[in-house]
């Protein structure tokens, strides 16, 4: 069940990742509808986190392109918002929680330019928005999980984006931080923004995402909530690896096989 | 003492210049070496460090002269050949980055030696002074070389002020610097590059053996003092240059003394100090603070044992000797004593002819200890399924942590309990 819209503002085609010459995801084909709360589910080791960062640039393509409202990332990357996982960074980093808020500004800001009292202010409002303001000069260390991942939502919202992409905003924080999370990612779907978000518990899918993506080395499924999260598309989803997929996978990466034969073009 | 004044004077033109140089130098190699550490790099820039000795042997090889230009551009390039086999080494081979900076770091630098021994060797007159690269003398530091090194000092601390912002999101989270459109690979490539020119300049005033301290020392010390870049990078480069000044002023009064080693033992004695006595994060600040929390402890305690006494007959203000204390509850003679002069000071107990008794604050703190105690009894067995024999242990420490606003939940949480696992009464809230 792969539905496609018109007018994506993610269009994500013939997409195939591969992590040290182990194809982990393959040929995945999508789009997904403005406004939007999406989510990403799948088992661990499903290619999740790498499908986000592949459509962020971040991750070589063997195959396919990614197109953000129609055009090539590097073209609107403004509008285009990254959250990684909270784990992915040493905390112990001498920054404070503005200072990592105020980092979602430097993108405007451009090369060697400082940032004043404005990005200050941004960063400040960003900080309100996920309930921080208070530990604004708070060491990052010494903030509990749910904080640390409330502080790289705000630094995102202080990027201003159309386009949100989210590593597992959900992981290691307790229910008060994730009532409150995503509370306001759907104040930002209503305020027209799109958001996608990494996530695992099936239970809480149900009632957080519009839309779907189900994931396992492949997309299983990509489509409005009630028509994907269904007994049989999820048995496919976690009903176990396809053991020939994994295998081929093993081969490639054991004889240094080339993923593909040719480089992948646009278009 | 009138040679520390003749130096401190400045007079001589020539102490001037090779004062302000190790400044610069110290202070420049901090400033990049903090970058080096926060993006746990320090290995790298010891074998930089290392790899730059053959590249100044080779220049003077070729060269035959000791032009500083052109050491500075040989051991660049061998510094950065260093960089890249590393890389190499470690994306196309099974040897991970570790073992092959040490690969690198060794025999770089065995090179190095074998080149400079044989020109020691060879008979050019030119050469006195090549092995300074090794232990480095700040004395060495004139003319041409102050210019050349102070200059490149000087542009990276240029660099780094300019691209501090995009250094310092580079150093946090590189993978979300890539999102928003920075040139992460040039910046790295950058940063890398800087950190080279920082060991080669800095080889001058400490050589090459102990240059990698010059880098990762000061940004390791200035890290115990601060929580905040801006202040850590600042903190890094003023103890820097303070013993680079120092340095300066070894090499002034005893030519013959390496400049490296005197710089190196100084840092590394300011970082042993920083380790133990800044606040907060130092040994020192934190062993009084486990004794603050162990004094009150045991104050808590004593007046938990008067209050479980009263609790036997109902007599809260009963006196009792501190024998009997001690029979109700172990512990040592002098810590009680001094507890008690406490304890007294803050008038929560008083003592009256026939012993020590509760002052009526002194009943309600015990109260409230208590109320943590068998509230938190209560918590585990209710909730954690402890079996009630089990939580009183435990309940002994957490009766000193929980928080006014942890009390509210658990009375919350448990319905305002009356009684513990135990059937003992919990004190209530006035």
């Amino acid at each position: 069940m792969i539905q496609h819209v018109e007018d994506p503002v993610l269009e994500v085609h013939d997409l195939t990742v591969s992590y040290q010459r182990k194809p982990v995801l393959w040929d995945v084909d999508l789009t997904l509808p403005k406004q939007s709360l999406v989510g990403i589910i799948g088992p661990n080791g499903a290619g999740k986190s790498t499908l986000i960062k592949a459509i962020m640039g971040l991750l070589p393509l063997n195959s396919g392109y990614v197109e953000l409202f129609g055009k090539p990332l590097d073209e609107i990357r403004k509008r285009v918002s990254y959250v990684p996982q909270r784990e992915s960074v040493d905390w112990d980093f001498p920054a404070s929680a503005l200072d990592v808020a105020m980092m979602g500004t430097y993108g405007q800001l451009g090369l060697f330019k400082r940032p004043g009292a404005k990005q200050r202010q941004l960063a400040m409002e960003a900080l309100e928005k996920v309930g921080m303001q208070d530990f604004a000069n708070r060491q990052i260390s010494q903030l509990s999980g749910g904080q640390q991942q409330r502080v790289f939502l705000s630094r995102a919202l202080a990027q201003d984006a159309d386009l949100y992409l989210m590593d597992e905003p959900f992981a290691g924080v307790d229910i008060a931080t994730e009532t409150a999370i995503i509370g306001l990612l759907r104040q930002m779907r209503d305020a027209g923004k799109t958001v996608v978000v990494v996530h695992h518990d099936l239970q809480s899918a149900q009632d957080y995402f519009d839309w779907i993506i189900l994931l396992n080395m492949r997309l299983v499924a990509s489509g409005p909530t009630e028509e994907t999260l269904t007994p049989a598309l999820l048995e496919k989803t976690y009903g176990g690896r396809l053991t020939e997929l994994s295998r081929v996978s093993d081969l490639l990466h054991k004889q240094n096989f080339p993923i593909r034969e040719t480089k992948p073009t646009r278009k | 003492m009138n040679t520390l004044w003749e130096f401190l004077s400045m007079s001589d033109a020539n102490v001037r210049f090779v004062t302000i140089g190790s400044v610069l130098l110290a202070a420049s190699s901090a400033v990049v070496g903090c970058f080096t550490v926060l993006r746990k790099r320090a290995l790298v820039g010891d074998a930089v460090a290392h790899a730059v000795l053959p590249g100044v042997c080779l220049a003077f090889i070729l060269t035959g002269e000791k032009n500083p230009l052109i050491l500075l551009l040989g051991s660049f390039l061998t510094g950065w050949l260093s960089l890249i086999i590393i890389d190499f080494i470690s994306a196309n081979s099974r040897i991970k980055e570790d073992t092959a900076i040490g690969l690198v770091l060794s025999v770089f630098f065995g090179i190095g030696i074998l080149f400079l021994t044989s020109i020691q060797h060879s008979g050019n007159e030119n050469q006195s002074g090549l092995d300074k690269f090794l232990f480095g003398s700040a004395a060495a530091l004139v003319g041409q070389d102050l210019i050349t090194f102070g200059a490149v000092a000087l542009l990276l601390l240029i660099c780094v002020t300019l691209l501090y912002k995009e250094f310092k999101l580079l150093s946090f989270d590189p993978a979300y610097a890539r999102t928003i459109g920075l040139p992460v690979r040039g910046l790295e490539l950058l940063l890398t590059t800087l950190t080279v020119l920082a060991v080669v300049v800095g080889i001058q005033s400490v050589g090459v053996v102990l240059m990698s301290a010059m880098l990762i020392t000061p940004a390791a010390a200035a890290r115990f003092w601060t929580d905040r870049l801006g202040a850590m990078v600042i903190i890094a480069a003023s103890m820097s240059a303070f013993c680079g000044a120092t340095g300066a002023f070894v090499s002034f009064t005893a030519p013959a003394m390496p400049t490296g080693p005197w710089i190196v033992m100084l840092l590394s004695m300011l970082a042993l100090l920083s380790f133990m006595f800044a606040p907060k994060k130092g040994i020192l600040a934190r062993y009084l603070l486990q004794r603050r929390i162990r004094k009150q402890m045991a104050r808590e305690n004593i007046l938990k044992t008067l209050f479980h006494l009263g609790e036997d007959t109902g007599e809260y203000s009963h006196s009792y000797s501190k024998k009997q204390i001690k029979q109700r509850r172990r512990q040592p003679l002098f810590q009680m004593k001094s507890s008690m002069q406490e304890l007294r000071r803050k008038n929560l107990i008083r003592k009256g002819p026939e012993g020590w008794s509760l002052t009526e604050a002194g009943k309600k703190e015990a109260q409230r200890v208590v109320r943590l105690h068998r509230l938190w009894e209560l918590y585990l067995t209710e909730y954690l399924q402890v079996a009630s024999d089990h939580v009183h242990e435990d309940a002994e420490t957490i009766e000193h942590v929980l928080t006014p606003e942890l009390e509210q939940r658990l009375e919350e949480l448990l319905n305002h309990p009356t009684a513990d696992p135990h059937q003992s009464s919990i004190p209530q809230q006035p």
